[in-house]
């Protein structure tokens, strides 16, 4: 029963109460399943807001750590290992606090199979808290191919068009990624004779020579998540086809499973070939944030232009990782946390126009400031804090990045730093750009268009406003007081960072 | 003469064979129509046969018949799943005869039958008696496999089943023979002694690998696989479940019982061959799968590729640190392939029509919807197939490939999960139709299947969570 009890236990597996709950629901009493499945998620976020009262931030470790043993016959040592610091805190937060959003956003925009998105959505969620919180690669492991599935469901039976070619190239991807990493899993529970991801840690043995192999297997996986440049290329067609929710979802959460991996896994567990690695993985990350941002510039459908933002973005937290330093880190951290919530922000509103009118291209829109005035002030208050702007979440992020990646030791060269910073130029041309193309200048053919068939564009409804304005709230307050944020993660990023040797 | 303990050596097996033979006599008095009777009354004799096998849970290794035959461990481990299998064909077949209007009594006898031959396999201490096992587990399965006479490709599945499978017996007696020549014995305790005395003859050495060429065919592995889409296509499907495990849980049996426990001198020679056949295996067996569009061919080549993976529980069987772990790691993998791969054919079951109608993978368009519980377990029995959680089929390739990786063979775990990538692909595909794409497609829903196929999912999944039962039991199955 003290299983049961376990704050993160309970915070990982809540969501399956609205699992059960919705399968005794018919299906076609549509309400009642999308109120079952918010309720859930707010409770779920009810109890990650219970574990941020419980935890100390002051305590670097891992805290409310609940271990039992599980496999722990015939010479296996598996553990079931929860736990939380001060580097998975907030993304833990996060996890919770959009899947509401998400399930919010579908609320008219998927009238088909309602109970199956449900399902499928609670079970993400199931998985993603796991990521976050598995201190076991075992059970890390299961967690991290789990997502998989109903990601791969998400996108394959509500997406756009050309779903089910984007949901195989999705799982097909990731799934390329993490059979290596489950090779060196493999490995180091031989080696180690244990999964648990600190006791790998505190044996500090692996010989040199092996650990950069181990480095690569476990950086396949979760490169390919982040997704970093040249990996990239599932994403784009992930994020076009997928329906509004799953998008959310996918770049606000699963796409920093894969930082996160780097950050819990990587750095710690084999700490001299990230020394060695943090140029290249610095150069590939520049390289990215330039490449996403030339490209984003290109893109004629706005979705993908938001997806070639991130995989922009996602280079910032790349390159703060590995600038090995505490302000690169917490940099890191946070960009994580500022991307889920303005590229989700994003996601979400391009959904809600795209309800009304059904297509996505910058052409047909025009001017849509004067049509749809609340909806032009929220969709420009997110693209600035998505490009960046001083007092707007991005800004604290990528500027403190910058800043640890210019005085980067592992780095090694402030050139990295600087060539990335005209990422944050570049951002701001293809993100003005849209909302040039789309608010701006004479009325667009698509306001005739929807005329056409007898009503006109609306303004965004209440429902549309209180899933949205959560998210401004934490782009001003994350923007303006960032303290408690960085407070929340410091030790932590204090007690990596001194683990490492930097010649 | 033969000692009553020698017969409670081979309890389970004694019984099974006095009650395949009354039930033969037994079936000339039910009525035709009611063969449902003696359905019944084989799975019955199956689960005595059962009850008694687990009570030899614990049992201390002995042997019988003058060495002739074990009980240890492993061969309770084997029987048990043996059993479990039989029951679990029983109960795929017994609506399928029925309407397929294939309904006769020899059906479940000749069934018995085979599984007598393969529990006979899992307990031979003697290369004869593991010859004979193969014969009698054998011929029943090539009168199963031509059962839907006169359908030609029921035909042709018996006849080519038949010629591959006495050719292969001829190459297992011939090893023997070469074995017997280099040994001067044909029990397996005593080509231990003679072998790892020092004089690794060449005929020794010929010997072991032609045995290994006939399990070979025996297990479907690549290239002796050539006989395996066919027949898999052609009987009738509930034969063909049975026999995919069946056949290969036996056939991996003796392929472990032959070289872990006589021939673990002729590692240096055997395991570069094992490698090679593995690595081939998953390869050949998961690339040609991609290509199929026949559900009952996609499954047949899937089951080559799982043959691979088995075998790869075998490379390190000349490491005595680490074949325990391996013996265990494949009689674990054994379960999850066996559970899966009857859960998924009693999914093909229950799509069949008459006349081979609703065997395409484009007849599973729909069925998400349509029947979503059924939809459901076989996603589940896909997952299971490529290794991903919460399915037994990822414990499964965990502790296979750390076996694998505990001998030191991680160029041979890297083909394993780079090939279950490939496999990915075509097992997704039967997913992708299932719920992406719209179709009418019409299930037959009958008592016992549908009870099947939903075990076998739950199984799949609540196992996967719980396996420490089956780990202990695993990693306690060791050979005498």
């Amino acid at each position: 029963m003290e299983f049961l009890l376990q704050p993160l236990t309970i915070l990982t597996f809540f969501p399956l109460v609205g699992v059960l709950v919705l399968l005794f629901i018919p299906s076609d009493k549509k309400n009642a399943l999308r109120w079952t499945a918010l309720i859930t998620s707010l409770l779920t976020f009810c109890i990650s807001l219970w574990v941020l009262t419980l935890f100390r931030e002051s305590n670097p470790d891992l805290q409310l750590v609940a271990k039992y043993d599980w496999i722990t016959v015939a010479g296996w040592n598996i553990q079931y290992s929860l736990g939380v610091d001060g580097l998975s805190i907030l993304l833990v937060l996060l996890t919770s606090f959009l899947t509401p959003i998400s399930i919010l956003s579908m609320w008219t925009a998927v009238e088909d199979r309602v109970k199956d998105f449900l399902l499928f959505f609670l079970l993400l969620e199931v998985g993603m808290m796991g990521v976050f919180l598995a201190q076991d690669l075992f059970l890390f492991y299961i967690f991290w191919e789990f997502t998989l599935v109903p990601m791969y469901f998400l996108i394959g039976i509500w997406g756009g068009p050309r779903r089910i070619y984007a949901a195989v190239k999705f799982f097909l991807y990731t799934m390329a990624g993490s059979i290596l990493m489950l090779l060196a899993i493999l490995w180091l529970g031989i080696y180690g004779g244990t999964f648990s991801v600190p006791d790998l840690i505190a044996q500090h043995n692996i010989p040199a020579n092996v650990q950069m192999w181990l480095f690569i297997a476990f950086a396949a996986a979760f490169a390919i998540k982040v997704p970093m440049w040249p990996l990239h290329s599932w994403l784009p067609d992930a994020h076009v086809e997928a329906p509004t929710a799953g998008s959310v979802i996918l770049a606000g959460v699963l796409l920093k499973m894969g930082t996160y991996g780097f950050l819990r896994f990587n750095i710690p567990l084999f700490p001299q070939a990230t020394v060695q690695a943090a140029p290249w993985i610095a150069l590939l990350a520049t390289i990215g944030i330039i490449y996403g941002a030339a490209v984003s510039y290109a893109q004629s459908d706005i979705k993908k232009l938001v997806a070639y933002s991130s995989v922009s973005h996602l280079g910032f937290v790349m390159l703060g990782l590995f600038a090995l330093n505490a302000q690169g880190i917490e940099g890191a951290i946070l960009q994580m946390i500022n991307h889920g919530i303005s590229t989700g922000a994003l996601f979400l509103l391009v959904g809600m126009v795209y309800e009304q009118t059904h297509t996505r291209e910058f052409k047909v829109y025009g001017g849509l400031w004067k049509v749809m005035p609340i909806y032009g002030t929220v969709m420009l208050i997110a693209s600035l804090s998505s490009m960046g702007l001083p007092g707007l979440n991005g800004f604290v992020g990528e500027f403190t990045i910058l800043l640890g990646a210019f005085g980067s030791q592992a780095i090694g060269n402030p050139l990295f730093a600087g060539i990335s910073a005209l990422g944050v130029i570049m951002a701001a041309v293809y993100i003005l750009y849209m909302f040039q193309k789309m608010f701006l200048g004479p009325e667009g053919s698509i306001v005739e268009e929807v005329k056409k068939h007898g009503h006109a564009l609306r303004d965004l409804n209440w429902r549309e406003i209180a899933t949205i304005t959560p998210l401004l709230v934490f782009m001003f307050w994350i923007g303006l007081y960032p303290a408690p944020f960085f407070n929340l993660m410091a030790p932590a990023v204090q007690k990596l960072v001194s683990a490492l040797v930097i010649p | 003469m033969p000692q009553s303990q020698d017969f409670s050596t081979i309890l389970p097996l004694t019984i099974l064979t006095v009650w395949a033979c009354v039930l033969l006599l037994v079936d000339l008095f039910v009525p035709k129509g009611r063969k449902g009777i003696t359905a019944l009354l084989a799975a019955l004799g199956l689960a005595v046969a059962l009850g008694f096998t687990l009570s030899q849970i614990g049992h201390d290794a002995v042997t019988g018949f003058s060495n002739m035959v074990v009980l240890d461990s492993f061969s309770t481990f084997i029987n048990a799943l043996l059993l479990i299998s039989g029951i679990l064909g029983v109960s795929l077949a017994y609506g399928y005869v029925r309407r397929m209007s294939l309904e006769r009594g020899e059906y479940y006898t000749l069934l018995l039958f085979s599984v007598i031959g393969m529990m006979l396999m899992a307990q031979a201490a003697d290369l004869i008696i593991i010859f004979l096992g193969l014969e009698l587990l054998s011929i029943p399965l090539y009168v199963l496999a031509a059962f839907a006479r006169p359908k030609s490709e029921s035909e042709e599945a018996g006849l080519k089943y038949f010629l591959l499978g006495a050719f292969s017996a001829g190459f297992v007696v011939y090893g023997i023979a070469l074995v017997f020549g280099a040994t001067g014995t044909t029990s397996l305790a005593g080509i231990l002694s003679s072998a790892s005395s020092g004089t690794s003859s060449l005929l020794l050495t010929i010997g072991a690998a032609l045995i290994l060429v006939g399990f070979g065919f025996k297990v479907a592995a690549v290239p002796f696989h050539m006989w395996t889409p066919d027949v898999y296509q052609g009987s009738p499907t509930p034969v063909t479940a049975f026999m995919a495990a069946g056949a290969k849980i036996a056939g991996f049996a003796a392929l472990l019982r032959v070289f872990g426990s006589a021939l673990p001198s002729l590692a240096s020679d055997i395991t570069p061959i094992l490698v090679v056949l593995a690595g081939l295996t998953m390869i050949v067996g998961n690339l040609l799968a991609i290509a199929q569009t026949d559900i009952k061919r996609m499954l047949a080549y899937s089951s080559i590729a799982h043959a691979g993976y088995i075998l790869m529980a075998f490379v390190p069987f000349g490491n005595k640190d680490v074949l325990p772990v391996s013996i265990a790691a494949g009689l674990f993998y054994l379960v999850a392939y066996a559970f899966t791969n009857f859960g998924s054919w009693g999914i093909v079951i229950a799509m069949e029509k008459a006349e081979g109608k609703g065997l395409a993978i484009s007849d599973y368009a729909g069925l998400g919807r349509k029947y979503p519980a059924l939809a459901a377990a076989m996603t589940v029995f896909m997952l299971s197939l490529i290794g991903l959680p919460p399915t037994l089929g990822l414990v499964g390739k965990f502790y296979l490939f750390r076996a694998v990786m505990s001998g030191g063979f991680v160029g041979l775990a890297l083909i394993g999960v780079l090939t279950s990538l490939i496999s990915a692909y075509y097992y997704l595909r039967v997913v992708v139709t299932m719920y992406m794409r719209d179709g009418e497609p019409e299930v037959v829903s009958e008592p016992w299947l549908n009870l099947t196929w939903g075990a076998a999912a739950v199984v799949t999944v609540v196992l996967s969570f719980f396996p420490q039962v089956l780990f202990m039991w695993a990693s306690t199955a060791f050979l005498k």
